[in-house]
């Protein structure tokens, strides 16, 4: 590569709904490398309205992985602590991409598929994530990088209804369920791949869709009365109220599982039988502690606490906050962060550290507003 | 009275050395749904180009920054309880401080309607 390549500044790239989103009056952003719908009427209204009704979220710069090939399971097993192996078909489950050292280097879902494991990661590291599984998975094991499908979340209360509509039988999906469905014209339809999951703590699903055609499927989802676009900017208010990481922020390489507030993403035989990345850290800070711990902070006043404001016991700095800022279904700024684990319980008073002044938090129980999952098993 | 604008999308309205600051209907439709405002206190001593007061969306916080420099006569309490004014009324109720002018010519610096809005059309 000569010296003039090295040079071309990185190009932003275009997702299959850049052009739809445009039209729908949204406002553009650079974010992991495309340029992505943040806003459409606003962050506030489109908020409120996923609580309510349905949003529609474009998240097709995440990465939809397929890995195939016999052992699949096995082979990831020694680079995420959730017991895959056991996961029967048509079911999905939350889990973490472990560094050798056992620092979480993704957050990401996992659901085995008829072809597979087909894996969702985040976008703003999709290409470190497929390098480190290439490089860790044996040769054997098929990483397909699904690249020609695009990824639409519906969530809301009113998500199943809608979109039920316009793909009978996604209903019959409980959360953390998936399938293949199959939607447009008797004679030539297209392959969905829906599971029953989201980041907003509402019910919702998220939905796979060939490339090619998911402007037409974003379409009929806006067609329907319960359902509105939804930009970035919501989708990040709604998880901070669920009280759900935001990799890159609230998880990062140098935190554990157990110090993320991910303990349960370590499943029962896995910490009998350990066997994976960082087992003996992650499991001595099981049963010992972590020194530290990501917890929830309701903030005193109005004025939001942003990452990156240092937390304070008195005199002492004794953590860090990651993700804060106002939430809208709560009407009051909330935050997240790291405290030394002596300060992690329900109820200890700190103050954080805002453009030179002290600002009152309060370690609060997360999730903020409570998850509204459509459960298998739960009386209705 | 007059009304100038910077290119960080303040408006001050000028009426012999005193004026009123304030973020324009630019800067707030960039912003977005507006959550908290942090003004100075009366009295505070703003410099040309200085941090001045704060506002803050539901993504971001920004600084407002004095467009000329002078005292502080007045901050507008009513974006305590009602930050969404900013919103609502950007060049008027949604008002941040009032100042006294300490130098008169920093204005020349400034833009005019007319010239504010080529500057915002060219963005």
């Amino acid at each position: 590569m000569s010296e003039d390549e090295e040079l071309e500044p990185i190009e932003i790239l275009e997702l299959p709904l850049g052009d739809w989103h445009r039209g729908q009056g949204a406002r553009m952003v650079e974010f992991a490398g495309y340029h992505m719908p943040v806003q459409y009427e606003g962050i506030m209204a489109e908020h409120l309205w996923t609580r309510e009704n349905a949003g529609l979220f474009d998240v097709s710069h995440m990465g939809q992985l397929m890995l195939s090939g016999d052992g699949a399971a096995d082979a990831l097993e020694k680079l995420v602590p959730g017991d895959i192996s056991a996961l029967k078909e048509g079911r999905m489950r939350y889990s973490l991409l472990l560094a050798e050292d056992g620092g979480v280097l993704d957050d990401l879902m996992i659901t085995a598929a008829p072809m597979g494991l087909y894996v969702v990661v985040n976008g703003a590291v999709k290409w470190d994530d497929m390098g480190y599984l290439r490089e860790h998975l044996p040769d054997e094991i098929t990483i397909n990088h699904m690249d020609d499908r695009a990824l639409l979340a519906l969530q809301g209360p009113k998500a199943a209804e809608a979109l039920a509509r316009v793909v009978p039988g996604v209903d019959a999906l409980f959360f953390m369920e998936a399938s293949s469905f199959f939607w447009g014209p008797k004679t030539d339809p297209e392959p969905l791949w829906i599971s029953r999951s989201g980041y907003t703590g509402e019910d919702g699903f998220e939905i796979s869709v060939p490339a090619t055609h998911a402007q037409k499927l974003a379409e009929a989802l806006c067609a329907q009365a319960e359902v509105k676009p939804i930009g970035l900017g919501a989708r990040d208010s709604l998880r901070l109220e669920a009280g759900l990481p935001l990799y890159g922020h609230d998880m990062t390489p140098d935190i554990g599982p157990v110090e993320g507030n991910a303990s349960f993403a370590v499943s029962k035989r896995r910490r009998a039988e350990g066997g994976f990345n960082g087992a003996e850290r992650i499991l001595k800070a099981l049963t010992g502690g972590a020194s530290r711990k990501l917890v929830g902070f309701n903030v005193e006043g109005k004025m939001p606490v942003r990452e990156g404001a240092m937390i304070f016991a008195g005199d002492d700095q004794i953590g860090k906050i990651t993700s804060g800022g106002f939430a809208p279904s709560i009407g009051a700024p909330i935050a997240m962060g790291y405290v030394t684990s002596a300060y992690a319980s329900v109820g200890t008073t700190l103050e954080a550290e805002v453009r030179g002044k002290r600002v009152a938090l309060t370690v609060a129980q997360t999730p903020f507003i409570p998850h509204h999952y459509h459960r298998r098993g739960k009386a209705l | 009275m007059t009304r100038y604008y910077t290119e960080d999308h303040e408006w001050i309205e000028v009426d012999g050395d005193s004026a009123t600051v304030g973020i324009t209907d630019y800067a707030q439709s960039q912003l977005g749904d507006i959550v908290f405002a942090e003004v100075p206190a009366t009295g505070a001593t703003l410099k040309k180009g200085g941090d001045a007061a704060v506002v803050e969306s539901v993504k971001a916080a920004s600084d407002v920054y004095a467009p000329v420099s002078g005292i502080v006569t007045d901050g507008n309490g009513a974006l305590e309880g009602d930050p969404a004014l900013v919103n609502s009324d950007p060049e008027g109720e949604g008002w941040f401080f009032k100042l006294t002018l300490s130098d008169t010519s920093e204005l020349d610096s400034l833009m005019d309607v007319v010239a504010y809005k080529a500057f915002v059309d060219g963005l």
